[in-house]
């Protein structure tokens, strides 16, 4: 059903989008390819559809024309809030070269994500992101919830509350490479994050789902209360 | 478990409270003394300074007032960092409320429990943490003595002696040999001998292609070798060549005033000599009597607690602890472990089970970075490893891009870790 709502979409929105600043044309792609890209490069971060909430990252709902860094109660990078309040605004042209290379546009960006080199997928996910915005009854009515999660965690492993003053302790080995400030410096950020991403985040590595070994090495002699207390902890740091 | 847990670390804190009680009685607060001001140093003081929230007393002797760090040395040797990017100060750990002496530790007294300075003021401890990282064993290369650092410098602390390598390579004759005297086991940083001839292979190939390069190896086997082997021929074609004892490698001599190196009784004219000895623990640790015949530090594995003195903790290259290699990670992974303790010792705070890691980078060429890494937890003697990683030869040019720049991450997290 997501499929046919893309179809439908795509049919209105078969255009090129307008030259902007960067001098370029970039054509919109295939919003079903974009769905399944989607999945893979930015779910883990950012929630897109009804009810999308910030997590790791900002929800990507009406992202397009929006001044970057601009929902008050997200946690910004000070250069992505700078951009935004220098006047980065997210068009076509920007969120490809962002996507591209986040740290190229975005110098000092705590968006850990390599960038995608191909122009068509960055098409594809544009144009799939794009759907979420602009005119709210285009609005698929696909959930966060349809996109499944890395790894299926039982309920009861989700329910652990935290021991944050162990996680405090266990986060002596996490802060050797990522930074306390939360600043990305070649190595991702982790503070802050909802404490729901961070346990299947390091579920996943434990499962060898996520590509590491530093991480799947590290993830294999936590146990689920030990996540949980990092979890607790590095969530408890956002300022 | 989780309900064991807990009672286990009930039970530890109500011991170790009820044994530090007499420390802590009739004197205002608890006094912690961190000798060495590197990764293990740095970190202890810094933990036990913001954690304890100022309940401790904390102390920093450490005669630098910059610490260059010995990692990531190799790449200012191989023109892809400055020097200044190696340097950090200890403004940030005295603001986190670290007294910080720049000093030397002479003496340490362990029944007054005092280390006396070079100005001669004694300090007073109720715990003292060591890490004064590695010395040079005396006539380990017969001809070389620190007086000849200058002619064949050892370049192992990093510093001048650095400066000094890098210009050396830099300035060699057209078709010159760089000649390294490499180091038995164990030492600092075991893949860091080779992740700098990589670095000088990298300039030579550049600016002073015929030159040529030698390693004199004392070893069967030395760290990531398959890695580095892969790397030296893919990138530098036959510049580097490699003996080992089975041709006299662990057999050598060197003659400093007239650069030779005599290996296994043939004679070698070389044009610059990096002579990296066999190590032992930081001089201070042996003047404190906490050193056994191999020279090193030995230390019980579930605190890093010296087997000599119940109020003394080694951290670090000088310590004897097992499994887990001499680099900065494993000393910023063992003194977060030993900084736990001490607070719990001496503030009653949760004394949490020990687990340690570690991950050494190594940049081969250009966007050719390789890692290995390992858990470590305390075994019943020793730290023991309990699971491992390392690069594969055969790797792809994106993933080992990736891995440099994580590396040069790791390094960013580390130093804030420290001294941020």
């Amino acid at each position: 059903m997501l499929k046919q709502n893309f179809a439908a979409l795509l049919l209105a929105g078969a255009v090129l989008a307008p030259a902007g600043a960067f001098g370029q044309a970039v054509p919109l792609g295939d919003a079903t390819e974009g769905a399944e890209l989607y999945q893979y490069e930015c779910a883990s971060c950012h929630q897109i559809g009804d009810g999308a909430e910030h997590r790791i990252g900002p929800h990507l709902n009406r992202i397009f024309d929006r001044r970057a860094g601009s929902y008050e109660e997200f946690h910004y990078s000070e250069a992505l809030a700078r951009q935004g309040r220098d006047g980065l605004y997210w068009d076509l042209a920007r969120l490809d070269a962002y996507i591209e290379n986040p740290r190229s546009l975005v110098s000092g960006t705590n968006m850990a994500y390599p960038g995608l080199e191909d122009a068509t997928e960055r098409a594809d996910l544009i144009a799939f992101i794009r759907a979420y915005s602009d005119q709210p009854q285009n609005i698929p009515e696909a959930s966060p919830t349809a996109f499944a999660p890395e790894v299926r965690l039982p309920p009861e492993v989700l329910a652990i509350e935290g021991d944050a003053e162990y996680g405090a302790f266990l986060s002596a080995e996490c802060t050797t490479c990522h930074q306390r400030s939360g600043d990305f410096a070649g190595i991702p950020g982790i503070v802050g994050w909802p404490q729901e991403d961070f346990v299947v985040a390091m579920h996943a590595y434990k499962k060898r789902l996520r590509p590491h070994e530093v991480m799947q090495n590290l993830a294999q002699r936590l146990d689920d209360e030990e996540i949980a207390a990092l979890a607790a902890y590095f969530e408890s740091l956002r300022d | 478990m989780k309900l064991n847990r807990r009672s286990f670390l009930g039970t530890a804190t109500a011991a170790t409270a009820a044994l530090s009680a007499p420390a802590v009685m009739g004197q205002a607060r608890p006094r912690v003394v961190v000798i060495g001001g590197g990764s293990g140093g740095g970190t202890a003081a810094r933990y036990l300074a913001a954690d304890s929230d100022g309940a401790l007393d904390v102390t920093l002797i450490e005669p630098s007032r910059m610490h260059y760090t010995c990692y990531f040395s190799n790449l200012y040797m191989g023109g892809f960092w400055e020097f200044d990017d190696l340097g950090h100060d200890y403004g940030n750990l005295a603001m986190r409320g670290v007294n910080v002496i720049h000093d030397w530790a002479m003496a340490v007294d362990r029944d007054a429990k005092t280390v006396t300075l070079g100005s001669g003021a004694a300090i007073p401890y109720d715990r003292l943490v060591v890490s004064p990282g590695i010395d040079f064993v005396d006539g380990a290369v017969p001809g070389w003595d620190v007086s000849k650092q200058s002619l064949m410098p050892h370049a192992y602390k990093s510093g001048t002696q650095t400066q000094l390598l890098k210009s050396q390579v830099e300035n060699m004759r057209e078709g010159g040999t760089y000649c390294m005297v490499a180091p038995p086991n164990p030492y600092r940083c075991p893949p860091g001998p080779y992740e700098r001839i990589s670095m000088v292979a990298h300039i030579l190939s550049q600016s002073n292609p015929t030159a040529k390069i030698l390693i004199v190896d004392p070893k069967e086997n030395f760290s990531k070798q398959g890695l580095f082997e892969e790397g030296w021929a893919r990138h530098y074609g036959a510049m580097v060549e490699r003996i080992g004892p089975d041709f006299g490698g662990d057999k050598v001599e060197v003659r400093p005033d007239a650069m030779e190196v005599v290996i296994d009784g043939m004679v070698e004219q070389v044009d610059v000599c990096n002579v990296i000895p066999a190590q032992k623990a930081g001089k201070i640790a042996e003047l404190a009597g906490l050193t056994n015949d191999a020279g090193w530090a030995p230390v019980k594995p579930e605190d890093m607690r010296s087997r000599m003195d119940d109020n003394i903790f080694v951290l670090g290259d000088a310590s004897q602890q097992g499994a887990m290699p001499k680099s900065g990670f494993s000393a910023n992974s063992q003194a977060k472990v030993v900084s736990n303790v001490i607070r719990g010792e001496l503030t009653g705070s949760r004394i949490f089970p020990a687990r340690y890691s570690n991950t050494c980078w190594s940049l081969i060429a250009t966007n050719d970075g390789v890692k290995v890494g390992a858990s470590y937890e305390p075994g019943a003697d020793q730290i023991e490893s309990v699971s491992s990683f390392i690069s594969q030869t055969g790797e792809d040019a994106e993933l080992r891009r990736q891995t440099y720049e994580e590396s040069i991450g790791w390094y960013n997290g580390i130093v804030a870790d420290i001294f941020g």
